[in-house]
C-alpha cells in the first residue's frame, strides 16, 4: 500500500494527466459529475456523481458508422477513431461493480468491439466510502463500499489518500505516480474500514435482502403477481431510473440523414418509454405495468438466471434520490419479495 | 411550515369513504425514508392510517393523475390539492382533459414545500426530517440533529408562490389566501439583462446537462398529448438522446413552447430534473412575454379561458416589435 | 450575395396565396433577390409551426424567414394573426436563449407586391450575412 498527503493530491493528478487523460468527480452547482481533470479542479466533497460513470464505456449516444452513397454504389465508413488511455478516479465500490454487470452483457460473444475497446483504454482508480448516504444499499448485493475493486483502490481520511494496486494495469499507473507516494502501512485503512462497515450496518436499507429472488430462474413466480399494478400506478413512464442507472444497457440504433448522407448511431433507450422495442407490428409492452415490470424484472429475476445469480443492481441508490415520484427498486424488493 | 397536519388529512379523507362521496383517496405514501413519498390510491381507512402520509416534502402536483383516475370505473376519486395545484386542475379542466364529476377536489392550504436537493446539500445521512415553527430538524446519521431554517431549505417555487388561493376545490381545509405579489419573474428579468453571448452561454452549459429522461414532459400537467411528438417515429423528430447539442435545444424550446400560454408555474418540471437544469426559467419567459405583449393572463385561474397563443386582437405587436419588447422589460 | 466572403443559406417560409405569388410576382418583372433564399410554399402563414424554423435552422439554415398576407388579408380569415403571436413568442424566446434575433424575422408580402418582396429578401439576405455562420443552433452531423 501507498499513500501521499492530501495537498499532494494536485501533483499526483497532474502527473497522471501529463500521459493520459484524467477524469475525477468535480463538484457542479448542481451536485457532482465526472469532469476531465485540470489544473486547479479539486475532487468533488459529496459521496457520489448524479450520473454514473457507465458513460465511459457506454456512452450515451456514440456514432457507429456513416454512409455515403452515389449514384448506385453506398459507402459505408467506419468513424472510430484511435482510442487513448484514460483514468477514471473516483469511482465508488457499487459502480465498479457495475462495469461487471456491464462486462456481462457486452463482452460475452458477440463482443461489443465499441465497448470493450473502451473498456481496455480506460484504468479505474475506485475511492472507498467513508459516509454511506441513507440511500446507499450496496451490501445488499454483496459489495463492500471500504474495500472497492477496480485497478486501483483507494482511500481517503482527513489526512492522506492511500492506494493499492489491484490489477496490472493499476501496478502500472502506481508506478507512473511512485515519486509522489510513499510505501505505508494498513493500519489506518483498516480503522477506516471498520467504521465504514459499522454505519453500513446502521444505515436504513441495511435489512435489505435478495432472498427471495435467489436460487434459480424465478420467472413464473413473479411474472404475474397483481403487486406490479399497484406499484407501477404513479409511475409517470419517464427515463430518470434507466438513465441515472449505472447498470442499465438498453441502447437503440438508429439512423439520421443529415441531408449528405446517414449517421448511424446507437443511444441509450428506456424500458419506460413507450416506443421501447417497437416493431413492425407495434410495441410488445403497451401499459407501464408491464413497461415498469420488465425493469425490476430484468434487474432482479432475467439477468441474474442468465448471469450466474448475480443481480444487475449494485445498490448505489441513485433512482432512489432521482424518481421523480419515489417509486424505486427498494420498494419493489419490499413489497413483491416479502409475498411468499 | 404547515398547519395541516397528517391526521386532518386522514380524517377528512377516511370521512368521506365512509359517507360514500368517494371510493378512493389519492394521496402520498409512506416510503424508505421521509422524503422518499410516493403518490398512491388507499380505499380505507386502515390503509390511510398505516402508509398515508403528509409532510414538507409531498411536493408532486396530482392534477395530471385525474386524467387516468376518471377514466376509470367506479365513483368518485378524493384528490388533496395545493394552491398552485388547483391551477393545474382548472387548465386541464379548461382543455377537457379530464371529468371534473369524478373527482372530489379537497383544497388545502400549503406553506411552501422543502427542496430534498438544498436539505442534502446542508445534511448527510438523512435519518428523520420534523418542521418546527420556521426551522426544521434533520436527523443525520453523522451529525445528530441538525437545525436549518425552513425559508434556506424551500423549493425555489415554494419561495416565489404566485398564489395562496384556491381557484378550484369541492371543499376547503383552512382559511383561503389571496393571489400575491411574486418574484417569480426576477431570474428571468436578470438573464434578460445580460448580453446575447452571456445568455447563449449560460444556456449552453444547462441544456448540455440534459440527458433527455422525459421526466420534465412526463410530469408536467400541461403535456398531456396521448402521442408526444418527441415519442413518434414517423415525426422527424423523435429521439431518444441528445445526438448533438442542438437537439437537447429543439427539445427544451418546444416543450416550453407547447406549454406556452398553458403552463401555470406549477414548477413541477425543474424539481423533477435529475440534472437540476432550471427549465422554470423558459416557462416563465414566455408568461412573462405573453404578460407584457398580450395583457396578464394567467394560465388556470379560471375554466374556460382561452390560451393567449390561440387568440389574437387585430392590434398585436409585429414579431420583430415584439423581441425588442421583451427583451427590454 | 456575399458579405466579408459569406454566403448564407436563407429559407423563406411563403404562404400560398399571397406571398409566394409575390415572390411570382418578383420573378415576372425581372427583378432580382439572390438565389440563396430558398423558398418553401405552405398554404397559410399558420402552417408553420416553431419545430419548422428550428429544423431549418438544424439543416443548415443561416437564416429564417417567414412571409404571409398583410394582416387583415389572410386567404383563411385568421391564420396570420395566430402566426403573429406564435413568432412573436417564439423569436422572443430564441432572443432569451442568446440566438442572434436578426436571423429571424417575419414579413407580410402581398401578391401584389413583387417589388417589396425582392426587396425584403435582399436585405434580409445582407443581415444575415453579415451574422456570418449559424453557429448557436447548428447540427454538427448536418455540416460535414
Amino acid at each position: 500500500m501507498r499513500k501521499c498527503s492530501i495537498s499532494a493530491l494536485d501533483a499526483v493528478f497532474a502527473k497522471i494527466a501529463e500521459s493520459m487523460t484524467l477524469y475525477i468527480p468535480a463538484d457542479d452547482k448542481n451536485g457532482a459529475a465526472y469532469k476531465k481533470w485540470e489544473s486547479g479542479m479539486q475532487l468533488a466533497d459529496t459521496l457520489n456523481t448524479v450520473r454514473s460513470p457507465k458513460d465511459f464505456f457506454f456512452p450515451q449516444i456514440e456514432n457507429l458508422m456513416e454512409f455515403k452513397t452515389s449514384g448506385k454504389t453506398i459507402e459505408v465508413i467506419d468513424t472510430r477513431e484511435a482510442k487513448e488511455d484514460f483514468v477514471v478516479f473516483g469511482v465508488r465500490a457499487c459502480d465498479v461493480k457495475s462495469f461487471e454487470v456491464l462486462d456481462r452483457v457486452f463482452l460475452s460473444e458477440p463482443v461489443d468491439s465499441y465497448y470493450a475497446e473502451r473498456r481496455a483504454h480506460g484504468v479505474i482508480v475506485s475511492m472507498a466510502c467513508s459516509r454511506p448516504a441513507e440511500t446507499c444499499f450496496c451490501q445488499t448485493f454483496g459489495i463492500d463500499a471500504a474495500a472497492p475493486a477496480g485497478d486501483i483502490s483507494c482511500w481517503k481520511d482527513s489526512e492522506n489518500v492511500y492506494f493499492e494496486a489491484q490489477t496490472e494495469k493499476g501496478s502500472a499507473l502506481l508506478n507512473v505516480i511512485a515519486d509522489l507516494t510513499e510505501e505505508c502501512g494498513t493500519e489506518k485503512v483498516e480503522e477506516q474500514q471498520a467504521k465504514t462497515r459499522e454505519i453500513m450496518k446502521k444505515l436504513p436499507l441495511a435489512d435489505l435482502t435478495t432472498e427471495a429472488f435467489e436460487g434459480g430462474d424465478k420467472t413464473m413466480e413473479f411474472f404475474n403477481i397483481p403487486e406490479w399494478k399497484e406499484l407501477s400506478e404513479s409511475c409517470i413512464g419517464c427515463g430518470t431510473c434507466t438513465f441515472v442507472c449505472p447498470t442499465c444497457q438498453c441502447y437503440d440504433i438508429k439512423d439520421f440523414n443529415t441531408g449528405n448522407g446517414v449517421v448511424r448511431f446507437r443511444c441509450w433507450d428506456s424500458c419506460m418509454y413507450s416506443d421501447f422495442t417497437r416493431m413492425a407490428h407495434g410495441n410488445s409492452r403497451n401499459s407501464q405495468v408491464e413497461r415498469f415490470r420488465q425493469r425490476f424484472m430484468h434487474k432482479l429475476v432475467y439477468y441474474p438466471a442468465n448471469n450466474d445469480g448475480m443481480f444487475s443492481c449494485v445498490g448505489c441508490g441513485r433512482c432512489l434520490s432521482k424518481c421523480p415520484i419515489s417509486m424505486n427498486i427498494v420498494k419493489v424488493m419490499k413489497t413483491i419479495g416479502g409475498k411468499k | 411550515m404547515q398547519k395541516i397536519t397528517r391526521k386532518m388529512l386522514i380524517d377528512k379523507a377516511a370521512e368521506l369513504l365512509q359517507n360514500g362521496t368517494v371510493d378512493r383517496v389519492l394521496g402520498w405514501k409512506n416510503g424508505e425514508f421521509v422524503y422518499d413519498v410516493t403518490p398512491a390510491l388507499f380505499t380505507d381507512a386502515e390503509a390511510l392510517e398505516k402508509d398515508f402520509v403528509y409532510n414538507d416534502f409531498c411536493g408532486a402536483n396530482f392534477s395530471k393523475y385525474l386524467i387516468a383516475e376518471t377514466r376509470k370505473q367506479g365513483g368518485k376519486v378524493l384528490v388533496f390539492l395545493k394552491t398552485c395545484d388547483t391551477y393545474s386542475f382548472n387548465q386541464l379542466l379548461t382543455e377537457h382533459r379530464f371529468d371534473r364529476e369524478k373527482v372530489y377536489a379537497v383544497g388545502i392550504p400549503c406553506e411552501g414545500m422543502a427542496d430534498i436537493e438544498k436539505v442534502k446539500k446542508a445534511v448527510d445521512g438523512i435519518i428523520a426530517v420534523d418542521g418546527k415553527d420556521d426551522k426544521i430538524v434533520v436527523t443525520s446519521l453523522y451529525d445528530g440533529d441538525v437545525e436549518l431554517d425552513a425559508q434556506a431549505v424551500m423549493a425555489e417555487r415554494c419561495i416565489v408562490c404566485k398564489s395562496k388561493k384556491h381557484v378550484a376545490y369541492d371543499e376547503l381545509m383552512g382559511e383561503e389566501g389571496e393571489v400575491i405579489e411574486s418574484a417569480r419573474f426576477d431570474e428571468v428579468e436578470k438573464l434578460e439583462k445580460m448580453t446575447a453571448d452571456e445568455r447563449f452561454a449560460f444556456w449552453q452549459n444547462e441544456l448540455s446537462k440534459c440527458i433527455r429522461c422525459n421526466a420534465c414532459r412526463n410530469v408536467c400537467p400541461a403535456c398531456t398529448c396521448e402521442k408526444c411528438v418527441f415519442d413518434n417515429p414517423d415525426s422527424g423528430v423523435e429521439n431518444k438522446a441528445a445526438a448533438d447539442s442542438f437537439e437537447e435545444k429543439m427539445f427544451h424550446i418546444i416543450r416550453a413552447f407547447h406549454v406556452a400560454g398553458r403552463c401555470t408555474d406549477c414548477g413541477e418540471c425543474s424539481r423533477v430534473c435529475p440534472q437540476n437544469i432550471p427549465l422554470h426559467l423558459l416557462n416563465r419567459k414566455f408568461i412573462k412575454d405573453i404578460n407584457s405583449f398580450y395583457g396578464d393572463y394567467q394560465a388556470g385561474a379560471e375554466v374556460g379561458s382561452r390560451a393567449p397563443l390561440v387568440n389574437y386582437t387585430t392590434e398585436d405587436l409585429e414579431p420583430g416589435e415584439a423581441v425588442e419588447k421583451g427583451a427590454n422589460n | 450575395m456575399q458579405v466579408n466572403g459569406y454566403k448564407p443559406l436563407i429559407v423563406a417560409f411563403c404562404c400560398n396565396w399571397c406571398s409566394y405569388a409575390g415572390a411570382d410576382l418578383a420573378g415576372s418583372n425581372r427583378l432580382s433577390y439572390p438565389a440563396e433564399v430558398k423558398i418553401i410554399r405552405v398554404p397559410c402563414s399558420c402552417r408553420v409551426n416553431p419545430m419548422f424554423i428550428l429544423r431549418a435552422f438544424q439543416r443548415g439554415a443561416d437564416g429564417v424567414i417567414l412571409c404571409g398576407c398583410h394582416p387583415g388579408d389572410c386567404h383563411y380569415t385568421s391564420g396570420n394573426y395566430f402566426t403573429r403571436r406564435r413568432m412573436a413568442a417564439l423569436f422572443s424566446m430564441l432572443d432569451f436563449l442568446g440566438i442572434e434575433r436578426a436571423r429571424t424575422r417575419v414579413e407580410w408580402v402581398s401578391a401584389a407586391e413583387g417589388a417589396k418582396f425582392a426587396a425584403t429578401m435582399n436585405d434580409f439576405v445582407e443581415t444575415v450575412a453579415a451574422l456570418g455562420e449559424n453557429k448557436r443552433l447548428e447540427d454538427l452531423r448536418c455540416k460535414r
